[in-house]
């Protein structure tokens, strides 16, 4: 013990750096963690942390029993999983057509492009949607002057639409960002493999499909574990910027819920619950996608 | 032989046609909606009540700016944006950077405990309602500082910094030490210098979620004059959500008005990311392989 006083002493010039660091953590990350305790009592807004009343598992099981919250759950795993189908694809093939350009600038202006709606905030790109989807925009202009429709009309105000627009302007957003890391993982394939399997006459498809793809296999494993661990948080700013009064059965998602049961109602100790619960779930999802995908890859695990 | 390698050029030939039509059909989904956003904020009331342009405004007008600029909010908005963005950002990467390079010593007592509180919270967190309480009791709601403090630290940061301190050679720190420079010393003068690029790519990244973050605003944030850009749209875009719910067959000025000022302040909310956008672009890349590596 004195020894380690001793040492403390000794380097208290760059223990004086890292304490903060753990202070803040203490502060801003433990004690929220802590907080989650109110998930089993009953918080009103007269009462401390500490006083309010333990009721156990009582707000799991109005959960349980809770309309509303199913809706949510509903909705978070509709997009999710159209999310994951098309989304977790689209990266993928972008980045394999990416990195078989040659020219150069023409690959440059592509990459450029693609990254820049990954930059624009959901508040932003929320308030495009809107223009666009509106009557007189470009949308509906697009769909009359091809003659697809011949009544413009709000997509955005039609619930049974909402999942695609949820699902395909995240993918409009993130699908170029999401190629960067691809691409990089391509760049360090061994170039004399391409030119073996040429002599052998592969066709490019080929050459894509028993060389690139195989030499990405951990990445996008590690990719769809993340992904899939994060399959019940649905962005929470995407839903309140284009959820509305016409669109909300099919647009509220957890997080959503979350956030009007808490900060809306001030029903914290329920929200808090159903906040706990996903994370709990997340956690299993994570550890299961982690134990399936390193089955797959010859038993070595990604994580 | 020739026949065979001719058969393989065409096949090539025609993949790299394919390639190219569907990559530029893919750039034309991006820039043309953006391209439509533009002129559109540029365009006359008029012009947007009656719509039906895609490429080219029948009517431009600076209407639209004149009464964005007119308003005083937006400036205040847009200042408050500038400075919780430049404090944010030097702020976070200081801390970061300090709690890094400490870490970064493998002989420092407690370090695996350090560590481990770190990872914990980068899988565990509180959420939504206990961080909101915690804040709440802290005295931060309504608050500039509800933008800075809370968001000092990151540990997946930290991690990437104390990466790159690791890499620095020894012999730079051990030649100083010999000089008698002390470890503060040591961390402003040498590594903080020589980790420019590492502490670059945070900033950007950092940088960019500050500008677009929204949620603190609406989390804990009532007071309008704490409002930044990105809080200020939103709540134009519902108001002119609601407005043209109540107005189906109604009027249609005050609805096109309020669009004309909507998308002129996505223009002006969206300038500063697109105007940094090509000088850092070459940050990016080594940015994601950083972040990649930790993981």
């Amino acid at each position: 013990m004195k020894e380690f006083i001793i040492d403390y002493r000794r380097q208290w010039e760059i223990q004086s750096m890292i304490i903060p660091g753990i202070i803040f953590m203490i502060i801003f990350c433990y004690i929220p963690i802590y907080g989650l305790t109110i998930a089993f009592k009953n918080y009103t807004v007269i009462d401390t942390l500490s006083s309010a009343p333990w009721v156990g598992l009582e707000n799991f099981r109005i959960i349980m029993s809770d309309k509303y919250f199913w809706d949510a759950v509903v909705n978070t795993l509709g997009i999710s999983f159209l999310k994951l189908g098309i989304g977790f694809v689209i990266p993928i093939i972008l980045a394999i057509m990416i990195y078989e350009l040659h020219s150069g600038r023409f690959k440059k202006f592509v990459q450029t492009i693609s990254y820049l709606p990954h930059f624009l905030s959901w508040i932003v790109l929320g308030g495009m949607l809107i223009t666009w989807f509106s009557t007189t925009g470009l949308f509906n202009q697009l769909l009359l002057s091809l003659g697809i429709i011949s009544q413009p009309q709000n997509i955005l105000l039609d619930a049974g639409k909402y999942w695609w627009i949820a699902t395909l302007s995240d993918i409009w957003k993130e699908a170029g960002w999401g190629t960067i890391l691809y691409l990089a993982i391509m760049s360090k394939i061994d170039p004399t493999y391409y030119e073996a399997a040429k002599i052998d006459g592969a066709s490019r498809l080929r050459q894509i499909w028993n060389i690139t793809l195989p030499n990405m296999k951990s990445i996008i494993s590690l990719n769809l574990i993340l992904t899939v661990s994060g399959l019940l948080g649905s962005n929470l700013d995407q839903t309140l910027v284009l959820m509305n009064s016409q669109n909300r059965d099919k647009a509220e998602v957890i997080n959503s819920y979350v956030y009007r049961m808490g900060m809306s109602q001030g029903d914290f100790s329920y929200a808090t619950a159903v906040g706990l619960g996903v994370s709990i779930v997340s956690v299993i999802l994570l550890v299961t996608a982690n134990k399936i995908t390193s089955k797959l890859n010859d038993n070595q695990s990604v994580l | 032989m020739n026949g065979k390698v001719a058969k393989e050029d065409l096949d090539s030939r025609i993949f790299d046609t394919l390639n190219i039509i569907l990559l530029t059909i893919c750039t034309v989904i991006i820039v043309v909606p953006l391209w439509n956003v533009i002129i559109s904020s540029f365009s006359s009331g008029k012009a947007l009540a009656e719509g039906g342009f895609i490429f080219w405004s029948p009517e431009f007008s600076l209407e639209n700016y004149r009464a964005v600029f007119n308003d005083s909010s937006i400036w205040q908005a847009f200042f408050i944006s500038v400075s919780k963005t430049t404090i944010g950002v030097v702020t976070h990467v200081f801390f970061c950077a300090m709690v890094g390079y400490g870490l970064s010593k493998k002989y420092i007592r407690g370090r695996k405990l350090y560590v481990a509180m770190g990872v914990i919270t980068m899988f565990f967190s509180g959420g939504m309602i206990p961080t909101y309480l915690l804040i709440k009791s802290l005295g931060l709601l309504n608050s500039f500082w509800v933008y800075i403090i809370p968001a000092l630290f990151s540990f997946y940061d930290v991690v990437i910094l104390m990466n790159f301190f690791r890499n620095v050679p020894d012999s730079l720190e051990e030649s100083a030490k010999i000089d008698g420079a002390g470890d503060w010393h040591i961390f402003l003068k040498i590594f903080i210098p020589l980790s420019m690029p590492a502490m670059a790519t945070i900033a950007l990244f950092n940088g960019v979620g500050q500008w677009n973050d929204f949620m603190t605003t609406k989390l804990y944030i009532t007071d309008q004059s704490l409002y930044p850009l990105q809080m200020m749209l939103y709540e134009i875009i519902v108001q002119s959500q609601t407005q043209s719910m109540q107005n189906i067959g109604g009027s249609a000025v005050i609805e096109t008005t309020t669009k004309g000022v909507q998308l002129a302040t996505i223009v002006i909310t969206t300038l500063p990311i697109v105007l940094i956008y090509p000088v850092l672009q070459r940050y990016f890349i080594s940015g994601m392989m950083l972040g990649a590596v930790k993981e």
